[in-house]
């Protein structure tokens, strides 16, 4: 704690602590609370009077309900699960694969390998997404879920791969040969032996790549056409957004429900998740 | 026969079929166990990035395969003022952004590294705005800086700061100066936790003696801490700067490029080209322009990782 008198502690601790926080959390309080207020409340100009932003007495459900029942809300929460969950499965098998392949057997090319890997970590959507959408309508995939099932693997194995590398590795050796002279197989070897140490390592790597996957929104955007195909992002942004108008209120309640899915699953992970992010760091 | 495999390969003794002992190689493992990503790798990458090329020296549209044009596409976005504001755009977004997120973060790191009541929560709370889908956090911004509706012009105003209404998104600086805004907000928390990973790293012992030696807190941290944190400084520095290099979401929500195309970056302004209006080659051209700079960072990256590792 910082030494000396109790002030010094407010204005070098709680005092900038509290401003981080109000700056962080802000936006979601916004969110919240544009959620649930009437429309009366919502569109009144900063500058009127009586303009009380913070609360209201008079919380409504109608946005809920106009995004559960005027928009495809609940088709796009689904797709967003079933292209999230399907893409980290594909994502995880195939980097505790490699991620094994690479950190504990010896074969030529494993360096190089492993840098190659690690470079696509660092290649954008964003520089891809033109002639993808073409390779996507080539193979037939445009407006499938499969379109981007089949494309976020490109940005989540590699970083799967990396963490997976970090956890086999710390895995000794002699655990392994152990199992080897008890006559296993290097393969049975793997899943009976090494995989199951790094579980932790498998779990924060899932959710990283799931929360990664639910945030994408340049793939979604241009590969998907149909409002009923859409995942969550880019269906609020699509269809609550006619021409110049903004359907605040229901907007931001598709913001609340989108994020709650995500906020969720890493709450209960919230340890491995910092410690994939780190471990990812530490490089 | 699968129920046969299932019982006598538990460590047991008949000899493996022919399959295993293909896989008791550690090569053919290996390339086994290698093959999906590197399928999905080649297929979803690799290939799109040589078709890219293919496509900026064409002049594809939408529905049109085109003809070989050689570089005029690099060389029409190379006189296109559209194009050199959006470099301009993406040098400065990129810059400003990660001096801020980078001095807040280390800020916000240090005051997360002391022991205080509820700081487990308090870390957790500090991530949302990296967890929450950018796009959708960025509606919320979005509606907090609406021009008639603003919660922010309000709360300045009662603040004293300002005397009448800002138009935030409809001004073209203060546009620029929005969406950076957002994505300080958006990268503080992982700048943050991950120097605290960092920070977590150094022993106390450390600075307790720098202290026992007169080091006053400023030259604890510039002496003692610092030159410790850097490796990790480096490498959320260098990813962070790929990231917000090729930002599109942010940009996208806020001002999809506007006012007057004021506000575009690479990314935005190849959508924009590429997919709004069907220019196919010229959109593959503009995102392509991206492709040395960010290069040339994965280079010093792996370069500074290599080094790191050596010693």
């Amino acid at each position: 704690m910082i030494e000396g008198a109790l002030w010094r502690k407010w204005v070098f601790f709680y005092f900038p602590l509290t401003l981080f926080l109000i700056f962080l959390l802000f936006p979601f309080y916004w969110m919240i609370i544009t959620s649930f207020r009437p429309d009366g409340e919502l569109y009144r100009p900063w500058n009127s009077i009586n303009y009380n932003p913070f609360w209201t007495w008079k919380p409504t459900l109608e946005h809920v309900h106009y995004l559960l029942e005027e928009t495809l809300f609940g088709a796009w929460l689904w797709n967003t699960t079933f292209i999230a969950l399907a893409s980290t499965l594909i994502s995880i098998t195939c980097g505790v694969f490699a991620g094994y392949a690479l950190s504990r057997l010896n074969f030529p090319f494993a360096g190089s390998l492993g840098t190659g890997i690690f470079i696509t970590y660092l290649v954008p959507q964003t520089l891809l997404f033109i002639p993808l959408a073409e390779i996507i309508r080539n193979y037939k995939l445009g407006d499938t879920p499969w379109s981007l099932i089949l494309t976020y693997p490109t940005f989540l194995i590699p970083f799967c791969t990396w963490l997976m590398m970090g956890y086999f590795k710390a895995v000794p050796k002699e655990l392994e040969e152990c199992a080897r002279i008890d006559g296993a197989s290097r393969w049975q070897a793997m899943i009976h032996i090494i995989i199951p140490v790094a579980i932790p390592g498998i779990l924060s790597a899932g959710i990283f790549a799931f929360t990664l996957s639910w945030n994408e929104f340049i793939y979604a955007l241009v590969f998907l056409s149909s409002p009923a195909q859409k995942t969550v992002p880019v269906g609020v942004t699509s269809e609550l957004i006619r021409g110049d108008v903004f359907f605040w209120g229901p907007l931001m309640a598709g913001a609340l429900l989108g994020s709650i899915p995500v906020a969720v699953a890493y709450s209960f992970f919230v340890e491995h998740y910092v410690s994939g992010l780190t471990g990812s760091v530490k490089g | 026969m699968a129920i046969t495999t299932v019982a006598t390969t538990a460590f047991g003794d008949p000899p493996p079929p022919r399959r295993q002992r293909i896989f008791e190689d550690e090569r053919w493992l290996a390339f086994a166990l290698l093959v999906p990503t590197m399928v999905l790798l080649g297929l979803f990458i690799a290939y799109p990035f040589v078709r890219g090329i293919l496509l900026s020296v064409t002049d594809s549209r939408v529905g049109v395969p085109g003809d070989f044009v050689g570089l005029a596409n690099f060389y029409k976005i190379w006189n296109d003022s559209i194009f050199r504001t959006a470099v301009y755009n993406t040098f400065l977004y990129t810059a400003v952004t990660t001096v801020f997120k980078l001095a807040l973060g280390l800020w916000l790191a240090m005051l997360l590294n002391r022991n205080f009541r509820g700081k487990a929560m308090t870390r957790a709370f500090i991530l949302l705005p990296f967890i929450i889908p950018t796009v959708l956090s960025t509606f919320a911004w979005k509606w907090m800086f609406d021009p008639t509706f603003s919660v922010l012009n309000w709360c300045l105003y009662h603040l004293g700061l300002i005397t009448g209404r800002i138009n935030w998104l409809g001004d073209p600086d203060l546009a620029m100066i929005s969406i950076i805004i957002v994505n300080i907000w958006r990268g503080v928390p992982f700048f943050a936790i991950s120097l605290l990973a960092g920070l977590q790293t150094i022993s106390p012992e450390l600075n307790e003696a720098a202290a026992i030696d007169g080091a006053k807190p400023l030259q604890r941290f510039w002496y003692v801490t610092w030159p410790l944190l850097l490796p990790v400084t480096m490498v959320v520095v260098l990813f962070s700067v790929i990231q917000t290099f090729a930002d599109f979401q942010i940009v996208y929500v806020m001002t999809g490029g506007g006012p007057a195309n004021a506000t575009h970056l690479f990314a935005t302004y190849a959508y924009q080209i590429g997919i709004g209006t069907g220019l196919l080659s010229e959109g593959a051209a503009i995102s392509l322009a991206m492709f040395p700079i960010l290069f040339l960072v994965v280079i010093i990256q792996l370069l500074y990782i290599r080094r790191v590792e050596v010693r």
